[in-house]
């Protein structure tokens, strides 16, 4: 037996030293992140206004301005990186993830429609782009439903309500307002710069609900992953389990979405930056530690580094397009296996 | 050691869409036994497997395991006496054989409920009586197809179920590893009583291997009962459309079918 045993505890080993390095990394992006900015504040500083201490200065800029744009960005990856990597566990599809196959379109869509033709803004614009994204997904589930929902299916009709999704978007932006269309472009690029404490708590709240769900689910998908009859064989229902997958999942990008516009690329990111640093293990903790840090760092980059802010999401962008060409590349080498 | 478990088919039907594949189908396993499923291509044999593993519902009839009805069963708690190795699982990329064989134990796990010695113990000894230990940490990739099918085997082992249904495990290994294969099942049912359920390809391995044959025609059973009664001439006639001689097997004496095909059948009369 101590064979095994030792086996199974370097491999325990390893996965918990390379979560714990990417939740050092997500800590240190976090407070780098309340350091840099316009004015620079020392740590000591910082860490104060962290612990609740009144810093001159330093509370007012740090404590209200950088840190709900943190936490948003740290609990947008996170979101974003869980439900990337359970569509793509899920489908055993990288290309799978909900930001490529449109299903986050559903929320962008009936964002821009709120922002441009009914001139919403804030918590409105944030629960509209919830319920339709969850609405997105139970109409992909059910156009995707013969007789049982099969991978294949799911990824094409995906594809295909996220191609009308962002005509809708490109239709709403030709048609309305020009300032409101700069308002709807603004937050379709994925952007944290307008994050305040009002953010905050429903996208705290929703996370509280939905990571619990999630953790509790991917016991059931990694029995999934092994074929539909054994996982049926094995006690786990195969498509009710889906549903939920696909519920729990939309529902984090959906939140995520309404919080910081879809920031591009990060769902369809973290799983296999995860799965490179570990393979064969579960992924969904360090996928979310993976997209924190995604976030995090993209947005410092965006900020900071740059001649000129940019919005979060064009920096992502621009590191998950070049990812995505690369894997079509490679899928045309390997015959199409992924 | 093992509890006798029942599981038998009561007039069941079963089908897709608008064509029924089984057809007042019924049947009884025999409990400790090896019981082997054979018929031509598409005569419903692996669907006969899969709804008696409740993976299919029936259109009609039922499925009972130990006398009730398995659709009325939860799911979880059959898994714990039923298990089932498809035709083609999906091994997921990257894991090491140890952690493949442990999802086997998800039936006796639970959220809160983490990893115990019972489940190290059934892991550890479906590896060792699967000869993959010395393998555990290597990643299922790597691994040639007969090492992967005996890991595959290791993990329905792991699940510790008293009645094991395979779907033609034998399929895509070499001759040798399908013997390799037939033999480690024929000694996990004589040292623990394990009912086995299998769907054959090869009638001269199944007449050897089976306790009890069952042959299926059409989505029907033809019939069944030991292999020397179930192996004639005439049922190979009626249940393959084709033409054999049976002999006794040199090696086991269970019956052999030799096919005669429209070439090299020259030595026929003059046997």
């Amino acid at each position: 037996m101590s064979e095994l045993a030792a086996g199974r505890t370097a491999r325990v080993r390893r996965r918990i030293v390379v979560t714990a390095v990417l939740a050092v990394l997500v800590v240190a992006l976090f407070l780098v992140t309340l350091v840099v900015g316009d004015r620079i504040y020392g740590l000591p500083d910082v860490l104060g206004v962290v612990l609740g201490q009144d810093v001159p200065g330093a509370s007012f800029t740090v404590g209200r301005l950088r840190m709900p744009r943190a936490i948003v960005a740290l609990l947008v990856g996170a979101a974003f990186g869980m439900a990337g990597t359970l569509f793509q566990t899920m489908l055993r599809n990288p290309l799978a993830s909900p930001d490529i196959l449109g299903v986050g379109y559903g929320s962008s869509a009936a964002a821009v429609v709120a922002i441009g033709f009914f001139g919403a803004q804030g918590a409105v614009v944030s629960v509209v782009a919830v319920v339709a994204g969850l609405a997105v997904a139970l109409l992909l589930y059910a156009l995707s439903w013969r007789g049982g929902v099969q991978g294949a299916r799911l990824v094409l009709i995906g594809i295909a309500l996220g191609t009308v999704l962002l005509a809708v978007i490109q239709w709403v932006l030709t048609r309305t307002e020009v300032y409101k269309a700069a308002e709807a472009l603004r937050w379709l690029s994925g952007s944290l710069s307008s994050a305040f404490w009002g953010d905050v708590p429903p996208l705290a709240l929703a996370m509280l609900i939905l990571t619990p769900a999630a953790f509790a689910l991917s016991r059931r998908l990694s029995v999934l992953q092994l074929g539909d009859d054994a996982a049926a064989a094995l006690g786990v229902k195969p498509d009710p389990t889906r549903l939920l997958i696909v519920v729990v999942a939309v529902g984090l990008i959906s939140v995520a979405t309404a919080a910081a516009g879809p920031v591009a690329f990060v769902a369809f990111l973290a799983g296999p930056i995860a799965a490179r640093l570990l393979p064969g293990a579960s992924l969904l903790a360090p996928a979310a530690l993976v997209g924190a840090a995604l976030v995090l760092a993209a947005d410092l980059i965006g900020s900071n580094l740059l001649f000129t802010t940019i919005p979060v999401g064009v920096v992502t962008g621009a590191v998950g397009a070049p990812y995505l060409l690369w894997l079509v590349a490679r899928s045309n080498r390997t015959g199409g296996r992924l | 050691m093992t509890v006798n478990r029942s599981l038998a088919t009561d007039a069941l039907s079963v089908g897709y869409d608008d064509r029924l594949v089984l057809e007042d189908l019924s049947l009884t396993i025999p409990a400790g036994r090896i019981s082997v499923i054979v018929g031509a291509n598409a005569c419903g044999k692996s669907t006969l497997l899969r709804s008696m593993a409740r993976l299919l519902p029936p259109r009609s009839g039922r499925v009972l395991l130990d006398g009730r009805s398995i659709a009325e069963q939860p799911t979880r708690e059959v898994a714990k006496v039923l298990g089932l190795l498809p035709q083609t699982p999906v091994a997921p990329d990257g894991i090491a054989v140890a952690d493949l064989v442990a999802r086997g134990r998800y039936p006796h796990r639970s959220f809160l409920r983490p990893w115990t010695t019972d489940d190290e113990q059934a892991v550890t000894s479906a590896l060792r009586m699967t000869d993959v230990l010395e393998l555990a940490d290597r990643p299922v990739d790597e691994l040639s197809g007969g090492q992967r099918q005996r890991v595959w085997i290791a993990m329905a082992l792991a699940q510790g179920t008293d009645v094991l249904l395979l779907d033609e495990p034998t399929t895509f290994l070499d001759v040798t590893h399908q013997v390799e294969v037939l033999d480690l099942l024929t000694d996990l049912n004589r040292q623990s009583g394990t009912t086995i359920v299998m769907v054959l390809h090869d009638l001269n391995l199944a007449a050897r291997y089976a306790d009890e044959l069952f042959a299926v025609k059409d989505g029907r059973l033809h019939s069944h009962g030991a292999p020397a009664d179930v192996v004639t001439e005439a049922t190979v006639r009626e249940v393959f459309g084709m033409e054999s001689r049976v002999v006794p097997d040199a090696v086991s004496g269970t019956p052999l079918v030799l096919p005669i095909g429209r070439h090299h059948s020259g030595a026929q009369r003059a046997v």
